[in-house]
């Protein structure tokens, strides 16, 4: 049996965590105004915009991962966006896989922030404008934190759904050592060339995981719930 | 209406579901002002629209501040309308503590406002004291609710705007709470503009109505002259009565009553209440007031007072309504009385007429003492 190569087994999860870490962050940022507004606004055409956020659930990640290699690529708006620092593409860098998580884990972050913000209602927002608060004000020392149950879900779902992405890494990632070989890729790669050991340990480690996230968002529904009553 | 303290001033339309709102009034901006009708009538939506939450059509102005005009295209938005609102369920932030939940709008009031009232007063005028440092979980309905009052009183609101506060409060609790919100009146000097569909909480509460029907003002006024026109369906009910207000100037402790003179008299209310100089305010039902030609002699009312006839509601019915003057030439205060109309032709009244009016029952119904004359 071959020794273990622990350099080969730690570059990949940790290119995952920092991965899937910053991508939960940008997406808290972006999705945030969007769950608002889904929640709040009054368009007719709201749903169609839901619809769009929600489609990387039911697509393929193939298909996703084609899409996004044509718009990352030279000939892409990503070879542009690249071009301003020299480089050629976005895909198969780094930057271009947080471009791709962000789509793909989207949907995840923005609908349990949208239901948290919907469950609020509109009244304690009324109270908060009969009380001198602004809208501004009242978003931040109202609805904010009524809806920290969904923001909690949303990190979980959006740092774990990114964590497990395979389809669309193998699609605009490849496969570089230390740049793109997220987790996925490297227990499908010690897979391919029968390295069954390290295959174990990041699997096994994957399965572990999942158990914890599932239940932390077991024991943060049943706060929401609390909360509620 | 005093020109001084200005008025409240609504003047709004617009659909509202099935029924289109239409409702102009202006009231004055001082005392209790209920705005009673049914259900679905569109008081709710009035006093949202006070608060800016809601938008229909027209103007709403407190005294000088105009908060809408779409004349002008002037809509001040609700953090910017200093109303105190309080909604029908106590809407208390979960997230945030009792304390928290008090100070939330007195932190925002700007410091160069200058708080109009201390947190401690609050406190103390409301009785919260001890709820302080729970949790909003364990509060009842009525403490909920004092907290909410509380909370927009700490917002230095130029007028309270309340939303069936006691509706969704059980008996005990409303019974409770309501004397406070008499103290609140008395002691802060705020109109307060009060939504309700309980006829006792507007004859308890209010100096000034303004009724409303399927989205219409019928009547806007003091209450003591809307109870006792014979247009509105107040005098016309079952339960019509009159509000007075009374100096306790007397006790007879032998007996265990209480001598009240108002403007035409004395009554005396079972039970002994202080102290003498004291204002109270009364109910006087207008099936208990019966009506006799000359000073009645061995009867058991013991109140018997001298007035004059001024109007006759005689809608052909077996009933009668009779507005009385009170004081022998007819120049204090009005109630009503109702007798058969057999009485009225037996007796051949008329307006004009000398009588006694024999009153069966006075109700004491509150302490406060702010009636508009």
């Amino acid at each position: 049996m071959a020794t273990l190569d622990f350099a080969q087994l730690w570059s990949p999860l940790r290119l995952t965590l920092e991965l899937a870490t910053l991508t939960t962050l940008l997406l808290l940022v972006v999705g945030t105004p969007i769950a608002w507004w889904l929640a709040r606004s009054k368009a007719r055409w709201k749903e169609a915009v839901a619809a769009i956020v929600a489609m990387p659930i039911v697509l393929p990640p193939t298909v996703l991962g084609f899409y996004l290699l044509l718009l990352l690529g030279p000939q892409g708006p990503g070879g542009a966006l690249a071009g301003l620092w020299g480089a050629r593409t976005l895909a198969f860098t780094f930057e271009g896989l947080v471009l791709g998580s962000l789509i793909y884990s989207m949907p995840f972050v923005v609908q349990p922030i949208r239901n948290a913000f919907e469950a609020i209602g509109d009244r304690p927002l009324e109270v908060a404008a009969t009380l001198r608060a602004s809208p501004w004000d009242t978003f931040w020392s109202v609805a904010v934190p009524l809806a920290r149950p969904g923001f909690m879900t949303a990190a979980v779902l959006g740092f774990a759904h990114t964590v497990g992405e395979f389809g669309v890494v193998l699609m605009i990632g490849g496969n570089i050592p230390g740049k793109t070989k997220v987790l996925s890729v490297a227990i499908y790669d010690f897979v391919e060339t029968q390295r069954w050991q390290e295959a174990h340990i990041l699997a096994g480690g994957m399965v572990v995981f999942s158990f914890v996230v599932i239940l932390a968002m077991l024991v943060i529904e049943r706060r929401t719930a609390r909360v509620g009553t | 209406m005093t020109g001084d303290s200005g008025s409240i001033s609504v003047d709004l339309s617009g659909q509202l579901g099935a029924f289109t709102l239409g409702a102009t009034f202006s009231v004055p901006m001082r005392g209790i002002t209920a705005l009673f009708g049914p259900s679905g009538c569109g008081k709710t939506t009035i006093l949202r629209c006070m608060a800016g939450l809601q938008r229909l059509q027209g103007r709403v102005a407190l005294g000088p501040e105009v908060w809408q005009d779409d004349a002008q295209g002037l809509f001040v938005p609700p953090h910017q309308r200093h109303v105190g609102y309080v909604f029908q369920e106590a809407s208390l932030f979960p997230h945030l503590s009792v304390k928290d939940n008090l100070q939330y709008g007195a932190k925002r009031v700007g410091a160069a406002q200058g708080r109009s009232i201390a947190f401690d007063d609050v406190v103390q005028l409301l009785g919260i004291g001890h709820l302080l440092d729970r949790s909003t979980r364990a509060l009842s309905g009525g403490e909920r609710q004092r907290i909410a009052v509380g909370r927009a009183l700490l917002a230095a609101p130029r007028i309270l705007l309340m939303d069936e506060p006691l509706s969704a409060l059980d008996k005990m609790s409303r019974d409770d709470i309501l004397p406070t919100f008499e103290r609140l009146h008395e002691q802060l000097a705020l109109p307060i503009l009060y939504v309700t569909h309980d006829l006792g909480e507007v004859e308890r509460l209010a100096d000034t109505l303004v009724l409303l029907d399927k989205g219409a003002v019928t009547a806007a006024g003091p209450i003591r002259a809307l109870q006792l026109d014979p247009k509105l369906p107040l005098l016309a009910s079952s339960e019509a009565a009159v509000i007075i207000e009374g100096r306790i100037v007397g006790i007879d402790t032998a007996f265990a009553l209480t001598e009240i003179g108002i403007d035409g008299g004395t009554l005396l209310v079972p039970g002994t209440h202080g102290p003498i100089g004291q204002m109270r305010r009364l109910r006087i039902t207008a099936s208990d007031v019966s009506l006799a030609r000359s000073a009645p002699h061995g009867t058991t009312i013991v109140n018997s007072l001298p007035g004059r006839i001024v109007a006759i509601d005689d809608s052909g019915g077996p009933q009668v309504n009779v507005i009385v003057a009170l004081g022998p030439n007819g120049d204090g205060l009005r109630i009503a009385a109702r007798i058969t109309r057999k009485s009225l032709v037996t007796l051949g009244l008329a307006i004009g007429d000398a009588i006694y009016a024999q009153i069966k029952g006075v109700a004491l119904i509150a302490s406060r003492t702010s009636l508009v004359s």
